[in-house]
């Protein structure tokens, strides 16, 4: 094991992480924000209402992300109505592309995830919210969307877990992420286990942090609720 | 249970896939050749899938030369050392640059031709390429090459992009997301000919030349390497070089 | 209809890489998940730490990561571990094996877990019943336990696969031929990248679906003569 180079690394890695850190926070809120819309039309009994995000749903989780990070940074490239766009200057920045790729991908499965927890509240909650008069807008803020937050969380939890993993593919298309950091760092220094060992250090360190983080949130939300059930994969 | 024996067949033809294979010492006639497979007009893959290019032509010259029975094995850019010291090919003959670094890792053969690096651009748009004119400015460079490393000794001021393959770079030139590449001039010269390379052109002199371009071989081969160097020499005397060199390029490249 | 310049025979063939490696990794798979639930559930904790240790390990790493680790590290690796047994020469590790390897591992990880789970709920008095019988362990490990866990496990090592068949996109990166890498090669070619990009993507459409309906079709076939609640 050659620690100096594990030393010398260290900084670079740092800074890919960073990076990593942001993509994940930011798709995953933006996800979360685009995914309730979905999963209310997703329920929706209207063939004509939940099409859509069904087709959306089944093509974001049906192909590999790596192929829909390549079409939207390299294949959107290729039409010159695209490059004279308006959107130009934001699907220029690999950074926006791999944000925005990262964001529609998760904004699938947290849709679903959602759609699960709508489904579950009692039903008996929504007949009586509607037998009390309210409208549908004020039955979903007030009574389903809270508990099926509450309901989603530990899914979220390990959707957020997933992103993390799946950032790594950011280095793909030129970013400096932590494997990004790792692959360039290695190029120069054919020691594959010192440098993804150690990449893979980084990756274990944010993720015992992200799971400390949602059981703390899980607890805050379920104080009367002993150790909710995690069941990855 | 039929499905068991399907899994029980299925078992067996993924362990074979595992095929540990004792290759021991090379016998001094197959010769395996390691190249990239991405890098126009040196080595690239056709639409049938089989390997062409500057390096190839050159590496069947030699093989013949040699006595030498040659397979070609393609490689990712970023492996192709670390694939040469695990044994998975005897030779790289991908226009690898020789380099004090590379050195340190493997030994090289003498040139087989002699490269410069050079900028190219957009044609309307100014690139001025010296350290002030490029800071803040994007540059992409295929990684693990010299040119990456050229630009992050030179020119530090720039926003610098590293690729897998050239070829990405390429599209993302094209389409405006970097200022300018700084590659081989010849890999250039070879896009700038084609369609994609229409609207762009050189910017300014070469920067790096006398960039001596080798064959790698594991450390401690000097039998192979005199054998190689024998053939390049013989190669470039008979003028089997010169007609390989025409076939690309209107003008002497080594 | 699209053109793909000469290039459909190649992204079949990648297709087919695709589905040998998906078939390839499965099995490992399947055996290291087997192995690491059989770890945990023992009864020597040294074994049960190995176990979860695993789990927990790979399932915080980064697939891509694992790949990449295993394909430019498994050559030393092996190679360091067979000089130890006095084995000095080159062990060939290419892009396939590598992939496999990586592959395999990751879902052997998480269906550990699935297996440990589904293990744990058969019943135990059936585990006694059949050493009553006089079946050896081994025995009613194969003929009682696993059929049964095949049932419980099923859905969950189901989304596995999907997972699996979208994550060999990731070998494309260290150069095995499989759909995506070709896609690549087409797109050097061709320039096209959008063009490529969208037909490989309705490639892995047609896989995925085809999967996802075997797999319904399978799970109802293994719960035959299970009574279930209606959902």
């Amino acid at each position: 094991m050659n620690w100096e180079t594990i030393l010398d690394m260290l900084p670079l890695l740092a800074e890919g992480a960073v990076l990593t850190v942001q993509l994940v926070f930011l798709s995953a809120a933006a996800g979360l924000c685009l995914a309730v819309p979905m999963a209310i039309a997703r329920v929706s009994n209207k063939l004509w209402v939940n099409m859509w995000p069904r087709i959306y749903i089944f093509f974001f989780r049906g192909t590999p992300l790596l192929v829909q990070l390549f079409l939207i940074y390299y294949g959107l490239g290729q039409f010159e109505a695209v490059r004279e766009s308006f959107v130009w200057p934001v699907l220029r920045e690999a950074y926006w592309c791999a944000a925005i790729t990262f964001t529609l991908h998760t904004t699938a499965y947290i849709s679903e995830i959602l759609r699960g927890a709508i489904q579950a509240v009692p039903a008996g909650e929504i007949e009586a919210a509607r037998a009390i008069g309210m409208h549908p807008n004020q039955i979903y803020r007030r009574i389903i969307l809270p508990r099926a937050f509450r309901m989603a969380l530990p899914a979220y939890g390990n959707e957020l877990i997933l992103m993390l993993k799946a950032s790594a593919l950011a280095s793909t298309i030129t970013l400096l992420d932590i494997t990004g950091m790792a692959r360039t760092v290695y190029a120069k220094n054919y020691l594959p286990m010192e440098t993804f060992i150690t990449a893979g250090a980084f990756y274990l360190i944010i993720t015992y942090a992200l799971t400390h983080l949602i059981r703390y949130l899980e607890k805050h939300l379920h104080p009367d609720r002993k150790e909710p059930v995690v069941i990855v994969g | 249970m039929n499905l068991t024996n399907k899994l029980k067949e299925m078992a067996i033809a993924a362990v074979t896939v595992f095929a540990v294979s004792a290759s021991g010492a090379q016998a001094a006639d197959k010769l395996r050749i390691g190249t990239e497979g991405a890098y126009p007009p040196f080595n690239l893959v056709d639409a049938n899938g089989e390997l062409q290019g500057f390096d190839v032509d050159i590496a069947k010259a030699l093989c013949d030369r040699m006595g030498a029975e040659c397979t070609f094995v393609k490689q990712d850019w970023d492996g192709m050392i670390p694939a040469l010291m695990a044994r998975k090919f005897d030779a790289i003959v991908a226009s690898m640059s020789i380099t004090e670094e590379r050195l340190k890792a493997v030994d090289f053969s003498e040139k087989y031709w002699t490269n410069k690096l050079q900028f190219v651009g957009k044609k309307d748009m100014m690139l001025d390429v010296s350290m002030d004119g490029l800071k803040g400015k994007t540059i992409g460079a295929q990684r693990a090459t010299i040119s990456g490393e050229w630009l992050e000794k030179n020119r530090a001021g720039a926003n610098v992009k590293l690729y897998d393959t050239q070829e990405n770079a390429y599209l993302d030139l094209a389409s405006g997301r970097l200022d300018g590449i700084l590659a081989d001039a010849l890999v250039n010269y070879d896009w700038l000919q084609s369609d994609a390379g229409k609207g762009f052109e050189f910017k300014g002199d070469p920067v790096f030349d006398g960039d001596l371009i080798g064959i790698a071989i594991r450390k401690g081969q000097d039998d192979l390497r005199m054998k190689l160097n024998k053939a390049i020499k013989d190669i470039v005397a008979d003028g089997t070089y010169a007609k390989i060199n025409a076939k690309y390029f209107p003008f002497s490249i080594y | 209809m699209i053109d793909l310049h000469g290039f459909g025979a190649q992204l079949l063939a990648g297709t087919f890489v695709t589905l040998q490696l998906t078939v390839a990794a499965l099995i490992v798979g399947l055996i290291m998940g087997l192995l690491g639930a059989t770890a945990k559930l023992s009864n020597l904790s040294p074994l049960r730490w190995m176990g979860d240790g695993y789990s927990t390990l790979v399932r915080g790493l980064p697939e891509f990561l694992v790949v990449l680790s295993f394909y430019f590290g498994a050559s030393q690796v092996l190679m360091a571990i067979a000089s130890k047994f006095g084995y000095d020469e080159y062990i060939e590790v290419n892009a396939f094996a590598a992939g496999t390897a990586a592959l395999g591992f990751i879902f052997g990880a998480y269906a550990s877990e699935l297996f440990r789970g589904a293990i744990i709920a058969i019943p135990p008095g059936q585990a006694e019943a059949a050493r009553a019988l006089g079946m050896s362990t081994r025995q009613t490990f194969f003929r009682i336990t696993l059929p049964q866990v095949w049932r419980i496990a099923l859905p969950g090592l189901g989304n596995l696969f999907m997972i699996l068949m979208k994550d060999t996109a990731l070998v494309s990166v260290v150069g095995l031929e499989e759909l995506m890498r070709v896609t690549s090669f087409a797109v050097g070619h061709t320039k096209e990248p959008f063009t490529f990009y969208l037909t490989a993507a309705v490639i892995y459409l047609v896989l995925t679906s085809v999967a996802s309906y075997g797999l319904r079709h399978m799970e109802k076939r293994a719960a035959t003569g299970v009574r279930e609640l209606a959902p």
